[in-house]
């Protein structure tokens, strides 16, 4: 059997075949390089999509909640603004507070507790005051954010404050 | 320490572990002949690289398909939502049917080059049975958008099983998932493509590779003919290996144009209760037996024109698979014609019933 062999190693380089050779690797390599961002490029975009819907949501400043008004005494009414859950309370008192839930310690949603007038969290027991949001006992190093209330005949509008 | 010498040194602390070095003097032994037929060598790379597509594709669409009731609405969101999803789904939908088209020539340059002969024989079973399975990819993978006309194929082609006489019916409602094609035959079609076929598929093509570099690439017959010293060949690597590389970016590169010039259509959400839409017809790939069995059913009619029909069908199909074991004529190097005709008349019948089944779309 005779091989066909193209680079035999007692082929000796000429100075110039070493330069056209480096230039020719760098060209295959720079064009390697173009075809990995062309597939990656579009590959992460897709990935991302549900992310940058999300960014779009929390650009949202305002949510419009309708018939919230006649959510009783007392109680509690969980929304989504934007991409976060938020809650709505209607105190005994007849105030109305609204703030987001997601626990400032490590992101889980909290529960407004009417008998106990408290906002808790299950996860590591962090306990929020449910007038103002701020950490009242637990690990939460922050208050919750509070949101603008609006009341009105035919809805609630809650925006950021 | 130089890098140099730590390379050496984690390549040593691997090599004593997984005898790479072994590997590394198999790949440089490893020659691939050279003659005028050499071309069709790369088919096989080729489909390989092409089913590497699919996985990658097929991945990326698994993110955010939904099957059963959603499965529409999913496949829409994908193509018309999420960026770059129509392209993703476009590349996997082109991607098949180029991979299915590169199998086919694969196929026949080993049937024409009588590379199924001994010792070959499991080389061509186990590679008949991977496009069977390729076929029920195209198949199943077909219905998941759930538009119209993945709707429509997948009746009339379950229906195809269900004129197999006594258990035809069962077989056809057992991959329904009832009498009619429905959000259960999604599911379960679904489970198909994306996990019995795989499952299957990955491990028969190990055992397919395997075997190719058990006993090498097959020669044909005219080069077997030569005395060794007039026979010529390349290393594969890195000779071979370069201008396999070289023809999977061209099909990469194929690939692309189609997918982003053509992008893959949806049609219209599937309504059982609509009529068929004008012009319904198989995938290229099944239009052949498809339109095989249309003709015997002119010629034959009624139910048992679909039975014979099928039963033609089947003798052709384990005519074909069975070749290695009645064309073994080896030692002389000499043509087998009755085998050689055989596949020449496959090759005719294939494409005239195929022109004829796009001649008579209406």
């Amino acid at each position: 059997m005779t091989q066909e062999t193209n680079l035999s190693p007692n082929i000796v380089e000429e100075p110039g075949e070493a330069t056209t050779r480096r230039f020719f690797l760098a060209a295959a390599g720079a064009a390697g390089l173009c075809y990995a961002a062309a597939l990656a490029y579009p590959v992460y975009r897709y990935l991302a999509s549900p992310e940058e819907m999300a960014m779009e949501a929390t650009a949202v400043t305002e949510v419009t909640l309708k018939d919230a008004e006649k959510l009783p005494l007392g109680s509690v009414l969980m929304f989504k603004f934007g991409s976060a859950p938020a809650m709505l309370i209607h105190h005994a008192d007849g105030r109305w507070i609204s703030m987001t839930a997601v626990c400032t310690h490590l992101g889980c949603t909290v529960q407004y507790e009417p008998q106990a007038d408290r906002i808790h969290c299950a996860c590591h027991g962090g306990v929020y005051n449910p007038y103002t949001g701020a950490n009242v006992s637990g690990p939460p190093p922050k208050p919750l954010k509070l949101f603008k209330v609006a009341v009105n005949t035919t809805g609630v509008d809650v925006s950021r404050a | 320490m130089t890098s140099k010498t730590i390379t050496a040194s984690v390549y040593d602390w691997v090599d004593e572990r997984l005898g790479l070095s072994e590997l590394a003097a198999f790949a440089r032994h490893k020659t691939v002949p050279v003659h005028s037929q050499s071309f069709w060598y790369y088919w096989g790379g080729i489909s390989l690289f092409l089913f590497m597509v699919q996985c990658f594709t097929g991945v990326l669409l698994l993110v955010y398909y939904r099957p059963g009731a959603d499965a529409f609405e999913s496949v829409r969101q994908i193509t018309f939502v999420m960026h770059f999803g129509w392209l993703i789904r476009s590349a996997h939908s082109w991607s098949a049917n180029l991979m299915m088209f590169s199998i086919l020539v694969h196929m026949f340059s080993v049937f024409f080059m009588k590379a199924y002969r001994k010792p070959r024989e499991f080389g061509w079973l186990s590679g008949m049975a991977l496009l069977g399975l390729a076929s029920v990819f195209g198949f199943s993978g077909y219905l998941l958008p759930m538009d119209e006309l993945s709707y429509f194929a997948t009746k009339v082609g379950l229906d195809i099983p269900s004129a197999i006489p006594w258990i035809g019916p069962a077989i056809a409602n057992m991959l329904r998932g009832g009498p009619d094609v429905s959000d259960f035959t999604v599911q379960r079609f679904f489970a198909l493509h994306v996990v019995v076929l795989p499952a299957l598929f990955v491990p028969l093509l190990g055992f397919h590779l395997w075997l190719v570099q058990r006993h090498g690439n097959a020669v044909p017959p005219s080069e077997e003919a030569k005395p060794p010293s007039e026979r010529k060949s390349m290393p594969f690597m890195p000779n071979f290996l370069r201008k396999d590389l070289a023809m999977w970016l061209i099909s990469l590169n194929v690939l692309a144009l189609l997918a982003s010039v053509f992008p893959w259509a949806l049609g219209k959400p599937f309504d059982p209760l609509a009529p068929a839409p004008l012009g319904i017809h198989p995938e290229w790939y099944f239009m052949s037996p498809f339109e095989m069995l249309k003709l015997l059913g002119v010629v034959l009619r009624g139910e048992a024109g679909e039975i014979a029909g099928i039963l033609l069908f089947t003798i052709g199909i384990v005519l074909w698979l069975l070749i290695p074991f009645y064309d073994t004529q080896k030692e002389s190097g000499r043509r087998s014609r009755a085998a050689h005709y055989f596949g020449l008349l496959a090759v005719f019948a294939l494409l005239a019933t195929t022109a004829i089944g796009y001649w008579t779309i209406r």
